[in-house]
């Protein structure tokens, strides 16, 4: 599951990979026409609306393409960087570079572009970021607060508008055709040298319209999270898909052997969690399975998943979830967390059975009420391990 | 002769699916003002490094035991960027040392404007925290509210001050 950094990506290694994107962007820039200021400044004027073609057709493929991935489960959209929002601070960043746009015909990107194929107005344009940046750093101190003010973290503008992000994405796929196909006749209108003069209509129409209904199928896409626990904790769904039980007292020999192939997995709340949990188990609630960070747990196909939950019902659709996700060797804990609390955690009196192990599991359960108290209490005297700071990923410019 | 710039609909599907590769494999986007943060802030450290560590701007890139600002992803992603555009240049005939101007504006009146709107993207991008690839691009592709609204500043100032540039470009 992407993204690989950075746990299969190395640091250095990560620097080649910058490398290697690098030059397929500088490619593609140069080949759209983004070396030429006349042609980027023309989005402005009319003239050629190259700019807005490129630019949108890119976040579009890339918008749509972040989604799929995320709901194939390909990408951990959780570990992704988005971009975090800080709200005034970004519009004045974006009215000054609005500015600029207009008067030096090119962007930092297209600029290093238009530098590589000999653009001199380009080499300017790059001296004049640097300048710029040291302007910046050099009167920082004077709008410090003001940099650092409305910071929103890292906010997503469906969530901001309160829809989903497929209809965003329709939203947003729908606006950028309806603008290439008005600008395109504005374009018409203001040159007879613009570049739309040379397109062939019917590739340009059947992009349009299939690109309108990947949109839509982004719609209809249920979040993949909620539509999988969904699907899941559906009763009828519980009732067609038995999973494999252990009983208490098989969990509780296994966590006295201190079995290694063992891995305990608390669905609970982190608060009951907290409150009173069995030893060496693991706090992972059924929501945080799609995590990256938990494949290298749960995917040791030789350790027994043992799912242990506030009822057997939470057990069996956390226990289903690992299946659908592609986890297998799981079970589940018979009679859930009550049962072992009453018949180990708690001392108990045992009731016969009449069967002739009676006299065996009455003096097991005793032993196991003792140790496996003795360890709970070991384990309320460690120190919790702070959770490890996953190395989080950066970005943005 | 210089070759025909390609189709901007699939250049842009083309730059759609570079930057989706970047997300899908290192888990962050495209840019390039922040290689000319670090090229600052190396030459800064460089030329003068107690007032780098004193600065609260330099600060938190310079010091004892961080790497060099110049060993950063986005450094080498531009080196790249170079590398591309001119392997493009090269194979389109384009490779030429010129500069492009308006019809009618002088060279040099061309090379201050570029160096003023340089500048002006440089400060702007800062306070962006990233300037048209960096913040705009990249943040609408993961749906981040900064991208949209950094966007939309840049654009619609763009649309809003051509008028009264108009004569630097028709």
């Amino acid at each position: 599951m992407g993204p690989f950094v950075p746990e299969f990506i190395s640091e250095q290694l990560n620097l080649i990979v910058a490398l290697v994107l690098g030059l397929g962007f500088g490619f593609v820039l140069e080949q759209a026409g983004f070396s030429s200021s006349r042609k980027l400044a023309g989005v402005f004027y009319g003239y050629d609306f190259t700019v807005l073609r490129v630019f949108f057709t890119a976040a579009v493929t890339a918008m749509s393409g972040t989604i799929l991935l995320g709901y194939f489960g390909l990408l951990d959209l959780e570990a992704i960087y988005i971009n975090p929002t800080w709200l005034w601070p970004a519009v004045i960043g974006g009215v000054i570079m609005g500015v600029g746009f207009v008067l030096g015909g090119y962007c930092p990107g297209t600029s290093i572009c238009a530098m590589a194929i000999g653009k001199v107005d380009a080499m300017f344009f790059v001296g004049g970021g640097i300048v710029g940046v040291f302007f910046f750093g050099e009167l920082y101190p004077l709008y410090q607060t003001f940099y650092e003010s409305s910071a929103l973290g890292p906010i997503t503008v469906f969530n901001s508008l309160g829809i989903s992000a497929g209809l965003f994405a329709l939203v947003l796929i729908v606006v950028a055709v309806g603008a290439f196909a008005v600008t395109t006749l504005i374009e018409r209108k203001t040159s007879s040298t613009a570049p739309s003069i040379s397109f062939k209509k019917l590739p340009h129409r059947i992009a349009g319209v299939s690109t309108i209904v990947l949109g839509m199928v982004l719609v209809a896409l249920p979040n993949r999270k909620d539509h999988l626990i969904g699907t899941v904790s559906s009763p009828a769904y519980l009732a067609q898909n038995p999973v494999s039980m252990m009983e208490p007292d098989e969990l509780a020999f296994r966590i006295l052997d201190k079995e290694p192939n063992i891995l305990i997995v608390d669905i609970r709340s982190a608060e009951d969690f907290k409150n009173l949990r069995l030893p060496g188990s693991n706090n992972i609630q059924t929501a945080g399975f799609f995590a990256k960070e938990q494949v290298p747990l749960f995917s040791q196909r030789h350790v027994k998943k043992v799912i242990v939950g506030a009822t057997e019902s939470d057990e069996q659709a956390a226990c289903l979830l690992l299946h659908e996700l592609g986890y297998e060797n799981t079970a589940i804990l018979k009679g859930a967390f009550p049962q072992i609390k009453a018949t180990i955690l708690d001392k108990a009196e045992y009731a016969p059975t009449g069967s002739r192990w009676d006299a065996d599991v009455r003096e097991f359960r005793a032993t196991a009420h003792l140790e496996i108290n003795k360890m709970i209490l070991a384990e309320q005297n460690v120190v919790p391990k702070a959770p490890k700071a996953g190395k989080k990923i950066a970005g943005g410019c | 002769m210089e070759k025909k710039y390609m189709n901007p609909y699939l250049a842009g599907f083309f730059l759609g699916l570079v930057l989706l590769a970047t997300i899908f494999v290192t888990g962050r986007g495209l840019g390039a003002s922040g290689a000319i943060k670090s090229i600052v802030v190396a030459t800064v450290d460089g030329v003068a490094p107690t007032h780098a560590e004193s600065s609260p701007f330099y600060a938190s890139y310079v010091g004892p035991g961080k790497e060099s600002p110049l060993k950063a992803w986005l450094v080498f992603e531009v080196i790249g960027v170079l590398i591309g555009a001119f392997i493009s240049g090269l194979i389109s005939n384009r490779l030429k040392v010129v500069t492009e101007a308006g019809p009618k504006v002088k060279t040099r009146l061309r090379w201050l404007f570029a160096f003023g709107g340089g500048a002006l993207f440089g400060i702007g991008a800062q306070f962006a925290r990233g300037c048209t690839s960096g913040a705009a691009l990249s943040g609408m592709a993961v749906l981040s509210t900064a991208g949209f609204v950094t966007m939309m500043a840049i654009f619609g100032t763009g649309y809003a001050v051509a008028w009264f540039l108009r004569k630097l470009w028709i």
